[in-house]
């Protein structure tokens, strides 16, 4: 077992190697550059900033120079918030990302297991039409329709929660509404694949050998049921992670929260190749390390994987 | 085998209501269990010989199934009327099941130890410790080799006759009345099936356990049973001692099954007899001898109605217009 979990530790090093490469030379055969959307600078200016930047060197010597720092933990400035390092910018907006995420997804998936537990036991019965009606609400309506939906009843109505913004004096209140907001697609989501594999479960012979020996259906269910059926939703949580943490733009942007995702999307329109590099590393690292613990908690819910 | 009643079915009637109509899976049926007997019930599939195991115990799922009808008395008590609870209490602990497939009937997630200690716990009272003496003693005797240390593992880690050990260790932990084994070895090959019914038949003998016994072999009915119910379209066709219906088969159905079964004493050149034609289709059945349009000494009242059941004396009984002096 920890040679396994060195072994599986240790191949995360190639997969970010290769991340780091393609992404780097990716960024710079994109069309433009950090500097070509300005209006036209005076040549010698322009050679001054390439300088500055090494842009003036040959690309391979770029990535080496540059790989060389990123194993030094500097991902170096950003081109375009000229006062501050990559580093920086991460080291503000990630953190609020990371916790709104989480709370997000504890959110969705405490709600959604539930939720599809009982609408599993209770099939086909109103429950089940209730949550699942609910679920693919959550699918189907976008973030920027739930958002403003939640901020006018919550924050505009019943004044119980402020409308917006991160810091301050209602933190943590401010962290409601955008987490209610973000896990609602994915609550759906693990609701739905919980309650099918529930009830795929339930209908398999183990579940009958339970009880013909005469367990409550409590027991049944808590016991031979759930370790199984929830695996589908372990493997998912490797993923929704990640995503969760990057992909609250929307969220981000309708509640004013200072994340990571608004950060992403102006640098790769800024072409600001950076901090693009910065956030698809840390991105990615995030995203490898989840799936790694995911690996290894699968082999500790099923008896049957065996590392070796 | 003594001539105390310990399971009586009468009448039972299971239904299921499904779009294309009512499927009577058993329509009907009756039969007596002895303490210590060992009954067979032999059928095609789809005859209902495991609706019935299921109906037993109220495991019927629901919906789309049903029990329609009739009585389980369990030593007296009737088993389709008790509250959950009381049914909980026996099964697994006076009555216990065994299935067909081995592989799929342990939890692959759990233990043996702790699928075996659970329901020594819930229905013995025994504390964890005891409980797990107890699970090793029954994996001895169900012949697994280093039960100390095998019991700590997972189903995966034995193979499909061990697995079926490990079940009957299982299904008679807590002293069961009747044990019900629905076809326990249909699913393993032909060496371990022996080893299996060799085993079950020591270990319910020792233990005075009644047996109830589904299958589809003739074989392995006639190795193992007392008495033997032979189910057609969810109906008992005949039903008597073992040996008397293999050595005198009355109903048209049953003179069929044993002559397809091969002989080695009688080989010859000839094809091996089959009953012609199909079994039929249970849903919307009407009131006819279901197995008129393959019999050859069909009559006309085969065509309109059922035939009510023939007692030929000595246990034995047969529901066929052949035997009934009342025939209308």
């Amino acid at each position: 077992m920890t040679k396994f979990i060195i072994r599986r530790f240790l191949s995360l090093i190639p997969t970010m190697f290769v991340i780091i490469t393609l992404s780097f030379f990716l960024i710079r055969f994109a069309p433009g550059g950090p500097f070509s959307s300005e209006k036209k600078l005076p040549e010698a200016v322009l050679q001054n900033i390439l300088k500055k930047y090494h842009m003036d060197e040959s690309m391979p010597m770029q990535y080496l120079r540059y790989f060389n720092d990123v194993l030094h933990g500097d991902f170096g400035p950003s081109y375009k918030y000229k006062e501050s390092t990559v580093n920086e910018l991460i080291a503000q907006s990630f953190p609020n990302s990371i916790v709104l995420g989480s709370v997000a997804l504890a959110l969705a998936v405490f709600a959604g297991i539930g939720v599809g537990i009982t609408s599993a036991l209770r099939q086909n019965r109103w429950q089940d039409y209730l949550a699942m009606s609910l679920a693919v609400i959550g699918i189907s309506v976008p973030l920027f329709v739930i958002g403003p939906v939640l901020q006018l009843a919550f924050s505009m109505q019943l004044k119980w929660l402020p409308v917006s913004g991160w810091y301050g004096r209602k933190w943590p209140l401010t962290l409601i509404l955008p987490a209610l907001t973000l896990s609602f697609p994915y609550f759906a989501y693990i609701a739905r694949l919980s309650r099918a594999s529930i009830l795929e479960v339930l209908r398999s012979d183990y579940v009958r050998t339970a009880r013909a020996k005469g367990l409550k259906e409590s027991a049944v269910v808590l016991k031979h049921v759930l370790k199984g059926a929830l695996l589908p939703v372990v493997s998912y949580l490797g993923p929704a992670f990640s995503g969760i943490i990057t992909g609250s733009i929307v969220v981000e942007s309708v509640f004013v929260v200072p994340g990571v995702g608004r950060i992403f999307v102006q640098s790769a329109l800024n072409r600001d190749y950076t901090l693009i590099m910065g956030e698809v590393i840390v991105y990615s690292l995030i995203l490898v390390v989840m799936n790694f613990a995911v690996d290894i908690v699968y082999g500790f819910l099923d008896p049957r994987i065996s590392y070796k | 085998m003594t001539d105390e009643v310990i399971l009586q079915v009468k009448n039972l009637r299971t239904y299921f209501h499904v779009d294309e109509g009512v499927v009577k899976a058993v329509d009907g049926l009756s039969f007596d269990l002895h303490r210590g007997e060992t009954l067979g019930i032999v059928g095609e599939s789809g005859s209902g010989k495991s609706v019935t195991n299921l109906s037993i115990i109220n495991m019927i799922p629901s919906p789309p199934g049903k029990i329609a009808g009739g009585e389980v008395l369990f030593m007296g008590k009737d088993m389709l009327k008790m509250s959950t609870n009381d049914i909980r209490k026996i099964r697994g602990n006076k009555i216990s099941m065994i299935f067909q497939d081995p592989m799929t009937s342990l939890n692959p997630f759990l233990r043996i130890s702790t699928q075996m200690i659970e329901t020594i716990t819930l229905h013995q009272g025994l504390d964890e410790k005891a409980a797990k003496a107890k699970a090793i003693e029954m994996l001895k005797l169900a012949g697994i080799p280093s039960p100390e240390k095998r019991i700590d593992q997972y189903p995966h880690q034995f193979s499909g006759g061990m697995r079926q050990r490990v079940m009957i260790a299982m299904s008679l932990s807590c002293d069961p009345e009747i044990l019900i084994a629905d076809e326990p070895t249909s699913a393993l090959d032909v060496t371990i099936q022996a080893q299996i019914l060799d085993l079950m038949r020591e270990l319910t003998s020792r233990l005075g356990t009644a047996v109830i016994l589904i299958t589809h072999s003739l074989g392995v009915v006639a190795g193992m049973c007392d008495n033997l119910c032979v189910m057609y379209a969810g109906r008992i066709a005949e039903r008597g001692a073992t040996d008397k219906i293999f050595a005198d088969p009355k109903h048209p159905y049953t003179q069929g099954l044993i002559k397809s079964v091969p002989r080695l004493d009688k080989a010859s050149g000839d094809r091996l007899f089959s009953i012609r034609g199909q079994p039929p289709n249970v849903i919307d059945l009407p009131d006819c001898c279901p197995f008129y349009p393959r019999c050859d000494r069909t009559m006309d009242i085969c065509k309109r109605k059922y035939p009510t059941t023939t007692d030929l004396g000595s246990g034995r009984f047969v529901n066929c217009w052949l035997y009934n002096s009342e025939e209308k």
